[in-house]
């Protein structure tokens, strides 16, 4: 590094952002960009200091495990919460497993075979429709259609989660497929590729990282949805490990039995099913980043 | 050079479509014969004719817009992926009609390779960039693989630079490595024709003239037709030049790309039979 004040010339150039409106502008608008970081980052923290606070004393390897939920009476340290984490997993597990593929397989139809085509179209329009039906609705839906025939039971639960995950995975899977360049499937056919080739080894490698991200953010979204399950999962207190058949319960669900409680024992109960759900989506969106690390460590 | 045949090239613009085949014969790759290409109801190009032969540099120059670059994508089929693209005429590969009916764009294009304008390395290794090809025709051993990566990165002046990094992400090269890279991949397929549209315009001098060097390498085994805005690079590398212009027609408003000369390189530049090529490649147009 030059040291600038031994050169008596480098003086006579003033290279500072000039004062006056201009810097002052500058300073208002940096100013209010950090206020409005400050601000958007209060409701974070405050519902994750709050969660925290009043869940991480319930916690135990008990309270996550034991497959009974207790009645409402019962005070904190019997039971716990079990069978609502086997039946969360299960659910929007599988429920990923519908909606994921399907909803890639549809972006990839929308951008990279469908062209301006009607059905392209229709895809698209109907997936942007699926995205602001309220998610009681959806499981209003899934109550009507399934539930009425075949009863209660996770399966039906998973049905309801990947109506909404649906949309929200093909408009993000779409939004990264159309940002690979055009550039590399040109180089692909321009060796021979056939379009299935083009798609399967250029276009949607180069895009996991981000199809991931919007398939996170729909597990994340669908695993805290309580509406959908209600009609759907119904809220039982017992293990259910049986997706496929019988009323199953969730943690949104036990989480929205518990904190209508008065109870001490249950509002605590609530508020321990909350933070394990929070942990679980978070350890979902790590896990997920360090596999996508692994496919797109060439992409810089 | 077989002057005799460089003779006839000159003046067959002027030669009517139905002639005979035999006149052109002997050992060309690509005859195109009275096409025009058109993108929906704009026709890019109308009515060029041109033969390119085995072992030789073609070289296309003109101004902007006027469709060198469109005939050079019609070689291969690449228009084809542009929606509403059409070529009408009769461009022949080897004898064989490149759009006849039951032709496969994707055959076409495993022996007509292409080099584009902008590196496009995949975001994969270097290894993989260049294994890509051969992987998609079905080679799966790794002692083949190894070899073929090998060979195809030596060919394009690239193995040296690259040799103790093949596990490293292609887009971590500099521009004129990744260019480089792109042309192994080209390679690695052995490709009967290698394509390349401005394969050096964003490059600087140095890098130019390595990959200049290279293509006169490897004409021995390849042909190659090469889209150039630069002519000192056309005299420098090509055996051949196509030189096209704009025609436009202020009533209709509309313009086209034309053929206006093709023949031997040294004749384009020092002795060309059109005023408008002279005025080109004196750089007295466009």
């Amino acid at each position: 590094m030059m040291t600038t004040t031994s050169d008596p010339s480098a003086r006579s150039v003033d290279l500072r952002e000039p004062s006056g409106w201009r810097r002052s502008k500058n300073q208002i608008m940096t100013g209010l960009m950090y206020l409005a970081f400050v601000i958007i980052l209060i409701p974070l923290a405050f519902v994750l200091v709050t969660v925290i606070s009043k869940g991480a004393g319930v916690i135990s390897w008990q309270f996550l495990t034991n497959g009974t939920i207790p009645p409402n009476v019962m005070p904190v340290g019997f039971g716990g919460m079990g069978a609502a984490v086997v039946g969360t997993l299960e659910i929007t597990g599988f429920a990923a497993l519908i909606a994921i593929p399907l909803g890639v397989l549809g972006a990839v139809y929308i951008s990279e075979y469908g062209g301006k085509g009607i059905i392209a179209r229709l895809v698209s329009f109907m997936a942007n429709v699926m995205t602001g039906v309220p998610s009681i609705v959806i499981g209003l839906f899934i109550y009507t259609i399934w539930v009425l025939h075949f009863g209660y039971s996770g399966l039906a639960g998973s049905l309801a989660l990947a109506c909404l995950m649906l949309p929200i995975v093909i408009r993000s899977s779409y939004e990264m497929l159309l940002l690979v360049p055009d550039s590399l499937r040109q180089g692909s056919y321009a060796l021979g590729a056939t379009k299935a080739r083009v798609t399967l080894t250029v276009v949607l490698p180069a895009a996991i990282g981000g199809i991931v991200s919007g398939a996170l953010l729909a597990v994340a979204r669908a695993a805290g949805e309580t509406a959908p399950l209600i009609f759907t999962v119904f809220a039982v207190e017992q293990l259910n490990p049986n997706l496929f058949s019988g009323p199953d319960t969730a943690l949104p669900l036990q989480i929205f039995a518990n904190a209508q409680s008065s109870y001490v024992g249950a509002e605590s109960r609530a508020w321990g099913a909350a933070l394990t759900l929070i942990a679980i989506v978070f350890i979902l969106m790590i896990l997920a980043r360090i596999i996508t690390a692994r496919f797109t460590r060439f992409s810089r | 050079m077989e002057e005799q045949q460089d003779q006839k090239v000159v003046p067959k613009l002027d030669v009517p479509a139905s002639a005979p085949r035999e006149q052109f014969a002997g050992n060309a790759i690509f005859d195109v014969r009275n096409t025009s290409i058109y993108y929906g109801s704009f026709r890019a190009v109308t009515d060029v004719s041109l033969s390119v032969y085995e072992h030789e540099i073609t070289a296309f120059i003109g101004p902007s817009g006027c469709g060198k670059t469109t005939v050079l994508r019609s070689l291969n089929r690449m228009n084809d992926l542009i929606a509403g693209a059409r070529v009408e005429g009769d461009v022949r590969y080897r004898g064989v009609p490149l759009y006849g009916k039951d032709v496969s764009p994707t055959a076409v294009r495993r022996r007509i390779g292409m080099v584009f304008q902008k590196a496009n390395p995949f975001p994969k290794s270097v290894y993989d960039n260049v294994a890509y090809g051969p992987r998609i025709n079905g080679i799966r051993g790794k002692a083949r693989l190894d070899e073929i990566v090998e060979r195809s990165l030596k060919q394009a002046a690239l193995w040296d630079e690259v040799k103790d990094r093949l596990n490293k992400s292609g887009l971590g090269l500099s521009g004129g490595q990744a260019q480089r890279l792109c042309i192994a991949r080209t390679l690695a397929v052995e490709p009967d024709v290698v394509l390349m549209d401005e394969p050096c315009s964003a490059l600087d001098p140095i890098a130019t003239g390595r990959i200049e060097d290279l293509m006169q390498e490897i004409k021995t085994q390849y042909t190659i037709v090469i889209v150039t805005h630069n002519m000192q690079q056309a005299t420098r590398v090509s055996d051949r030049t196509a030189f096209y212009s704009v025609l436009r027609d202020d009533k209709s408003d509309t313009r086209t790309g034309v053929l206006v000369e093709y023949g031997p390189t040294a004749q384009i530049f020092e002795d060309p039979h059109d005023s408008r090529t002279q005025a080109y490649v004196t750089g007295r147009m466009g």
